[in-house]
């Protein structure tokens, strides 16, 4: 009998370590690597240009190496599941491959193509390389149930079997014996569309800083690598001006598209650390960017609306403000904090920022100064950011607005102080936001202070050429540090305002505290409780104590009352 | 399930009857029921049987949202619903869905409250969006909570202070309401409004005898002579919050009269409304009468100033247990932290210039004996300081929150030692705080000097200081 396999790619653009393909190819008589694409959906949709061209440039690169192999990518216009019973039949399918999603919406895609092929007969074959684990043999392993906090996860990954190895690269000799079935008219039919075909306006569009495609992955992998062997150094590196710009060896956006493979970096870098340490076996941190990654790919995993603040079973309620207003300043760089303002204008313009910088814008929407919700921020992002992973966008999002994952709301970023730590001179300011060029170092990370002959000679004049801030910080911040109180408190004891909550003595764990009687709160009221934010956190720092130290349990964030 | 077992830890006991009695109670009167029924019936009408006081004690449990569903069960359910037990505590929730992402409280509710349930309210908060109808809103009801009794009252922005945006007159009109109509009111929590002298004198002259907590932080209408003519009629007033020009000697020296109580909680904020700009100073003495008449207080202080409006502050003794800076701070004025601090029991800094606080920190454990609780956000500080000031502080530090880039490796420990040295001293296992790091491997790859030659320089300072003061 005839096996004719057709791989799907969705992430995972490569052709190393790409387990799914190769078992697609084993003993395959033919085989068609195919790309879904919604025409319709990229005008529409709230992926920016930038996304768009990573990815297109990524399935040429995809497409160029299978030619290698005297094959080709077939990128199909049409919804998936219009898309696959017609092509079951059209190709004769027995064999479909593609590599696990364990995204909610993937998953939920993924169980309709299933069922499409169980009906068509088709035999499916899904293998995990998204991730360095399966996120479900992680929850399996803690009973069940996602980690909550980052320190659990850690112990959790520590009693796993260890990373699976790499697959083979997709090489000729078993390319070599299954044959792709192609067409005269392919390029027409099949070939990878270009951005104006997608409706895009290109023009003056600059060329990529993060140009797409696992052949780049791979180079940039290799300079990686020499880069931390000459350097010798594994620790994790402090923020400078140089590390704000886009570096010839970040590797994100490459991980999010699967242009590279998580695992190959992960012994590429095991191996290295080897070497240059001399056989002594690698520390947990020495992944710890890859962990990051892996922990909110497990947290949202079972979780549909990990991405949305209501329903959300582990996100606070926090009352944010609805302000469109100030959420297009903060969104399109007109805030009149020059730091801010930079960094989303790199943003836009490269779709990649340093994750600190990500930090601090993300701070000052949220709790650090405008108060506006979380899954606003997270919407621009996912428009504008290269690597912006689902999981890891909505993750980090909440983590950093304190909805979440537990952690000290005073640990606020300043939006002058931050800036002018990390780059003193301004450089970076200057190359993002040329107006304030004119602006000596000690007033271009606050040129509102500038007297107004400064603001002469800088050619710029707050107010008029560029904004005046649109916050007042210490205003802000100390409004701010309130309301996080307030809702923490709530939490915490869920009683009236400003009740006792020793936090010494205090050793309720999350759950219980919250179940007083909705009627009975009230009214040992006190001040106690409003010392200085660090107690006030107690909540979050006993649960995080109480998930450590109870083995394989983790609570959720109970949810306020309905009301 | 949990819910009832976390109020019977807690011992907050059901307002009547105890569970078990009232379990009896519903069994033997089921049973009866069914026998006299015939066994085999199903006891579907066993539920609207259940005693009262045991509905309630079930309804207490239940949000608001329940109990009204609960309540459409039939009469007499409904009646436990309006029983005035459920009622003493409200919290009045006005959202505009322009301006917030949460949900109301329901306008029809609201109007039967005060038709039915306003005598039977007692602890009662608002909690009110960015925007300002909510906030006018909240001074409608205000103003027709004219025959109840509040022991609490709580104005609570959850987003902008938008009482601020209220006509003044509105607003006080509203409030003065319930200082008139309540006459025993003990909590008031009125921060970020207009509230202005003249009401705080409807306040004293009607509620003087019960008054024990007021929170007023950042109400720009009140006049120091407003706060202390307060202090002088309120005896019973053990907790107070407000800002830092409200704060003087004469206010100290009229919470430290014999009269007063004892103070439990003072919280001051200190806020910087414009740069440059000038704060006055406390005198010693003041503060001492302070310490004199109430031993234990606790004095709270929230610092959101420039750098340089630092001057007036920690040039003396200052009886402050708590220490909160929520923008950056200088190395000098923590220094003086140290010197001048005898009673400090928190210190939050969330940030600090680029030099390391390795002096200051240990300063600070040296002195601050009661030091228990720190927490160090954009600021930096090596490793060896880190320990030695952890060792020198030992188990009393029970809350230790240090971010991760805090922390710079040198010489001695690496980022990875320095957990098991800290925990080692705690005596329980600790980490540093983390952020994610989001972006898996962006790392920079110009910076061509990795970070223990940049470092170089600071490690011979801190090594020449930190010997000296150990």
């Amino acid at each position: 009998m005839v096996t004719n396999s057709i791989h799907w790619f969705r992430k995972g653009l490569r052709l190393h370590d790409n387990p799914s393909l190769a078992d697609s190819l084993l003993g395959a008589d033919t085989v068609r690597c195919v790309y879904i694409l919604d025409p319709w959906f990229a005008g529409s949709s709230n992926v920016g240009i930038h996304r768009w061209r990573f990815l297109l440039q990524s399935l040429q690169d995809l497409d160029s190496s299978l030619r290698k192999h005297h094959s080709r990518l077939f990128v199909i216009r049409g919804q998936p599941t219009d898309v696959f019973p017609r092509l079951f039949k059209e190709w004769n399918t027995s064999r479909l491959s593609y590599e696990y999603d364990s995204e909610p919406f993937g998953k939920e895609r993924d169980a309709a193509i299933r069922k499409l092929a169980c009906e068509a007969g088709v035999e499916v074959t899904v293998r995990v390389s998204h991730t360095l684990y399966d996120p479900d043999r992680i929850i399996e392993l803690n009973g069940g149930q996602s980690p909550l906090t980052y320190k659990r996860f850690q112990t959790l990954i520590g009693r796993m079997e260890s990373v699976e190895m790499p697959a083979e690269s997709v090489a000729d000799d078993v390319m070599g014996k299954c044959r792709t079935p192609m067409s005269e008219d392919h390029d027409d039919k099949f070939g990878v569309p270009s951005l104006e075909e997608l409706g895009f306006d290109t023009e003056g569009l600059s060329s990529a800083v993060w140009p797409g495609g696992e052949t780049e992955a791979l180079a940039r992998l290799e300079r990686h690598l020499e880069r931390k062997a000459w350097v010798a150094n594994f620790e994790r590196p402090r923020m400078n001006a140089n590390s704000l710009l886009a570096s010839p060896t970040g590797l994100s956006p490459y991980l999010r598209f699967g242009c590279l493979s998580c695992r190959l970096f992960y012994f590429k870098l095991t191996d290295l650390y080897m070497k240059v340490k001399k056989n002594s076996s690698p520390p947990l941190s020495l992944y710890g960017q890859l962990l990051w990654r892996e922990f909110f790919y497990t947290a949202a995993t079972n979780n549909p609306r990990f991405d949305k603040m209501e329903s959300n079973p582990i996100c606070v309620q926090i009352p944010w403000d609805r302000d469109p207003e100030a959420l297009a300043k903060w969104a399109e760089g007109r805030t009149g904090f020059p730091w801010i303002d930079a960094i989303m204008t790199q943003l836009r313009r490269e779709g990649w920022i340093h994750h600190l910088a990500r930090h601090a814008v993300a701070c000052f929407l949220t709790r650090g100064d405008l108060w506006i919700g979380w899954e606003e921020g997270m919407k621009v992002f996912e428009e504008l950011l290269l690597d912006a992973d689902w999981s890891v966008n909505a993750g980090s999002w909440m983590w950093l607005s304190c909805s979440s994952f537990f952690q000290q709301f005073f640990h606020c970023y300043c939006p002058v102080g931050f800036g002018r730590r990390a780059d003193p001179n301004g450089d970076y300011i200057r190359r993002y936001l040329p107006i304030l060029r004119g602006f000596p170092a000690e007033y271009i990370y606050d040129p509102w202070n500038a007297p107004e002959s400064v603001q002469k000679a800088a050619e710029c004049v707050i107010g008029v050429h560029y904004p005046k801030p649109m916050v007042n910080h210490a205003h802000a911040s100390r409004l701010n540090i309130e309301r996080m109180k307030q809702i923490y408190q709530q939490l915490s004891c869920c009683r009236g305002f400003g009740e006792e909550t020793h936090t010494h003595t205090h050793t309720h764990t999350h759950t219980n505290t919250h179940s007083r009687p909705a009627v009975d709160r009230q009214p040992s009221v006190s001040l106690a409780s409003e010392r200085c934010g660090l107690c006030l956190t107690g909540p979050g720092l006993r649960k995080r104590h109480s998930e450590d130290a109870a083995d394989g349990k983790s609570a959720k964030v109970q949810r306020r009352g309905a009301l | 399930m949990k819910r009832i077992k976390g109020g019977e830890e807690d011992g907050h006991g059901p307002p009547s009857g105890s569970p078990p009695e009232a379990c009896k109670k519903v069994r033997t009167q089921a049973s009866e029921e069914s026998e006299a029924a015939g066994a085999s019936d199903a006891p579907v009408s066993d539920w609207a049987r259940l005693p009262q006081e045991l509905l309630l004690h079930i309804f207490q449990y239940l949000p608001l949202l329940d109990r009204a569903y609960a309540s459409q069960v039939g009469r007499r359910w409904n009646q436990t619903f309006h029983m005035p037990e459920l009622w003493r505590c409200f919290e009045f929730e006005l959202n505009q869905p322009a301006s917030s992402y949460l949900k109301a409280t329901h306008p029809d509710l609201i109007k039967q409250i005060i038709k039915r349930h306003s005598n039977h309210l007692q602890y009662v908060s608002f909690k009110v969006d960015s925007s300002t109808e909510s906030a006018e809103a909240a001074c409608d009801i205000l103003s027709q909570l004219v025959n109840c009794s509040l022991k609490t009252l709580g104005l609570i922005s959850t987003a902008r202070p938008s009482f601020m945006e209220v006509p003044k007159s509105h607003f006080i009109s509203a409030l003065t309401v319930v200082f008139v109509n309540s006459k025993s009111l003990s909590s008031l929590k009125i921060d970020d409004t207009p509230v202005d002298d003249p009401s705080l004198k409807v306040l004293v002259a009607n509620n003087s005898d019960t008054l024990k907590l007021l929170k007023m932080s950042s109400c720009p209408h009140v006049s120091p002579a407003g706060i202390l003519c307060v202090a002088d009629q309120c005896h019973g007033l053990r907790e107070l919050a407000l800002n830092y020009h409200l704060l003087s000697d004469e206010l100290l020296l009229a919470l430290s009269s014999e009269k007063h109580v004892h103070l439990e909680h003072l919280r001051i904020d200190v806020v910087s409304e414009n740069p440059g700009q000038h704060f006055h100073t406390i005198k010693r003495s003041s503060w001492d009468a302070m310490v004199r008449h109430s031993p234990k207080f606790n004095l709270v202080m929230y610092f959101f100033l420039y750098e340089d409006e630092f001057g007036p502050f920690f040039n003396e003794e200052v009886p402050v247990t708590h220490l909160y800076f929520g923008r950056s701070v200088s190395k000098e004025v923590l220094g003086r932290v140290g010197l001048h601090c005898p009673r400090l029991v928190e210190l939050v800094v969330c940030a600090n210039g680029l030099r390391p606080l390795d002096e200051e920190l240990i300063r600070i454990a040296k002195h601050c004996t009661q030091l228990s609780a720190i927490g160090l956000g954009e600021c930096e500080v090596s490793c060896s300081a880190f320990v030695e000031f952890v060792k020198m502080c030992g188990r009393r530090l029970s809350q230790l929150s240090i971010m991760e880039e805090v922390l710079i490796p040198d010489n001695k420990y690496s980022l990875d030692e320095i957990h098991w040295e800290v925990s080692k001293h705690l005596g329980r296992v600790w980490f540093p705080d983390m952020m994610p790091t989001w972006v898996p491997f962006c790392d920079q790859w110009r910076s061509s000097i990795p970070w223990k030659k940049q470092a170089a320089p600071w490690l011979h300072q801190k090594g020449a200081c930190t010997s000296g003061l150990t």
